[in-house]
């Protein structure tokens, strides 16, 4: 008697600690996404121990990272375009000061290089500099840029994602967003219908024998890994997407779409089959028993019946597809453009964040905007799958 | 006499012995452009010294540096130099880190078999990769568009080829990243308009190499021979980054590697020797 209680309770410990242990990781995780990501709004788009400079006399105060982007890409080449007198601006970086100075000027050990630096901004008006820090200059003649840190306004509306630019990266995500949402949308679009139509006739039609067939097939659908799904998309979908419609790039928004579709359909097809075959029995009966047809029964009672089943797995195929990497990863060519079509690239969020995290410098800008695009990625899935919650409890009233 | 000799031979005999007793147990991890040809060592000393255990991780250059600065691996391989931020924090943690060029690598510039263009020159190249020049008859090929594959930015190789070719400009935005270089090939030899960049070890069949000049008129075909007598220009050092507290424990391996038995396996494998 003893020993069954003192097993009882060692059972209920082991169940109690199991879930306690599952529940805090899951906090951890969360809480180890948000401060990492947060971080990103602390930093400057700048790199650690770099400044930018200006000579003094240049009226310009502040430049976004967007502009200092354009201006060493050589998109902005007046300083009126910024604000500025009118006057060419004059790039200049350590290794332009190698041909500025002679070897003797700058230091065999390179010990005149803060000397340099302040000599050649102080004499050239146009000039914009950036160096590291450890050769700043003492008694600096020139003006330190006061670059603003990034706001979450410029991550989540920017439409440039420059994560490596020198000096200044750019980290806007809206592309990356609305790509997601875009491949997703599409990939719902295709497997909803075709996903749909299986589930009614694998509980409604087909007889044993065929679901018997069909059901494992299905589910193997689900177990194939994702790799292989990208590789089959990339080989073999992409160069038919090239030819179809003759365009210049295959990786499109549509393969990405397309295979994602493929990915979506065991979920969709399992959870909305199960939802239609739960129809009570005695519901169908009185329909037919009405003198209603198979066909109307199926429509006007069973579907709606199950509409709530339908609804969560519709979802959850859409939580599905939102966080898939690998196969997107491989067959949308990931540009990281606005999408305007489906026959162009585009670049999804966790592509980019599984694609980038290998040699983000760990704690540094980029590392913390990808985790940023975590949390987005988080949040989008942590609505879905709410919206499964809701539907379900709709379900019980 | 005899004796003499006999110790002499002898000793000649145990000499290889006694070098060859140079156990090594280390972690190498990093740039996965390092990959095989580490692998490569590492399987070759370990048979050389039995008793050796060298492993080897892919990952990236960043994430065999993060590595380093916490601590976690060994070696570092990296096929870019290691960036001030991480050099700080390696300072910080008072680590003196040191730095040794274990090979060279060639970039080779392809594009699609039925392209026209055999050579492009380094400020075209620029254009191409910046979006400036996007039609291949303005580089005296067909009327067709250009598509630029680019690797990801995480990759070492696109961190280099921005800074040698690009001179810091930024890529354009329409450029399709690729997760690997076999993507890249992949991608190139399906796409007619298609230019990309890749590893010389990577180069097959499927796609064609570009000439290349950065001096007027200098053209000059990517391949071992160019890149080590030095007049093709895109190539890169590849680096093994070490802490000097455990300089002891993989110094015979790094001088293994730069042995000539070492840099003949450098051969093999496609890329570029020291010297």
């Amino acid at each position: 008697m003893n020993i069954r209680k003192t097993t009882e309770k060692i059972v209920e410990g082991v169940l109690f600690s199991s879930s306690t242990v599952t529940t805090v990781a899951v906090l951890f995780i969360i809480f180890f996404l948000f401060k990492s990501g947060i971080g990103l709004f602390q930093d400057s788009p700048v790199e650690k121990n770099y400044a930018i400079a200006l000579n003094a006399n240049n009226p310009v105060k502040n430049l976004s990272a967007k502009q200092i982007k354009d201006i060493f890409n050589g998109d902005i080449t007046n300083w009126k375009q910024v604000g500025g007198k009118d006057g060419d601006i004059e790039l200049f970086t350590l290794n332009e000061l190698g041909s500025a100075y002679t070897e003797e000027q700058i230091g065999s050990n390179l010990e005149h290089i803060p000397t340099c630096l302040n000599e050649y901004v102080k004499q050239h008006e146009n000039v914009i500099t950036y160096f590291d820090k450890k050769f700043y200059p003492r008694n600096f003649q020139g003006k330190v840029l006061d670059i603003p840190k990034i706001s979450v306004i410029d991550f989540l509306l920017g439409k440039e994602w420059y994560p490596t630019s020198t000096p200044a990266a750019l980290f806007g995500v809206l592309p990356l967003i609305i790509g997601t949402l875009f491949v997703t949308f599409f990939a719902i679009l295709f497997a909803l219908p075709i996903g749909l139509i299986t589930a009614v006739y694998m509980a409604e039609i087909a007889n044993e024998r065929t679901r018997r067939f069909l059901k494992p097939v299905i589910e193997l659908l689900a177990g194939i890994p994702s790799v292989v799904y990208g590789f089959f998309g990339l080989v073999v979908l992409v160069p038919l997407i090239q030819q179809t419609f003759n365009l210049p790039v295959g990786e499109t928004a549509l393969a990405g779409s397309l295979i994602l579709g493929i990915m979506a359909l065991p979920t969709i097809i399992t959870i909305s089959e199960d939802a239609i075959r739960t129809t009570p029995i005695v519901l169908k009966e009185a329909s037919l028993g009405l003198g209603a047809t198979h066909w109307q029964t199926l429509l006007r009672v069973t579907l709606p019946y199950a509409r709530s089943g339908i609804m969560a797995a519709f979802i959850l195929g859409i939580g599905r597809a939102v966080g898939e990497t690998m196969a997107v990863l491989m067959v949308t060519g990931n540009a990281a453009i606005m999408p305007h079509s489906l026959l162009a690239p585009v670049r999804t969020i966790p592509a980019t964040i599984a694609a980038e995290l290998g040699e983000a410098p760990m704690g540094g800008t980029h590392f913390k905007a990808l985790f940023a695009l975590g949390i987005i990625l988080f949040i989008i899935t942590f609505v879905f799958n709410s919206l499964v919650e809701v539907v379900k409890s709709k379900k019980e009233k | 006499m005899k004796k003499n000799l006999l110790a002499l031979g002898l000793v000649v005999l145990m000499t290889p012995a006694l070098l060859n007793a140079q156990k090594v147990a280390c972690k190498i991890k990093g740039s996965d452009t390092c990959l095989p040809l580490s692998q490569k060592f590492a399987e070759h000393y370990m048979k050389k010294n039995p008793g050796s255990s060298i492993s080897v991780i892919g990952g990236g250059s960043g994430v065999g540096l993060a590595a380093l600065i916490s601590g976690t691996t060994d070696v570092a391989q990296a096929s870019r130099k290691m960036k001030m931020d991480e050099k700080l924090k390696l300072q910080s943690g008072g680590k003196a880190v040191k730095e040794t060029v274990i090979a060279y690598d060639a970039l080779a510039i392809i594009v699609n078999p039925g392209n026209k263009v055999t050579q492009l020159t380094r400020e075209q190249l620029a254009g191409i990769f910046t979006g400036k020049i996007k039609n291949w008859k303005q580089v005296g090929g067909d009327d067709m568009g250009i598509i630029v594959y680019s690797r990801e930015t995480s990759s070492g190789t696109y961190d280099f080829i921005k800074e040698h070719v690009l001179l810091n400009k930024n890529y354009t935005a329409s450029a399709l990243m690729m997760p690997a270089t076999g993507a890249i090939v992949q991608s190139v030899s399906q796409t007619k308009g298609a230019i990309g960049y890749v590893g010389l070890a990577y180069l097959d069949k499927a796609v064609k190499a570009l000439k290349v000049a950065y001096k007027k008129g200098a053209y000059v075909e990517p391949s071992v021979e160019t890149a080590k007598n030095k007049t093709y220009p895109i190539t890169r050092p590849l680096y093994y980054y070490y802490t000097s507290n455990v300089e002891g424990r993989v110094k015979p391996l790094i001088n293994y590697i730069l042995s000539p038995e070492g840099q003949n396996l450098v051969l093999k494998e496609g890329y570029v020797p020291l010297n």
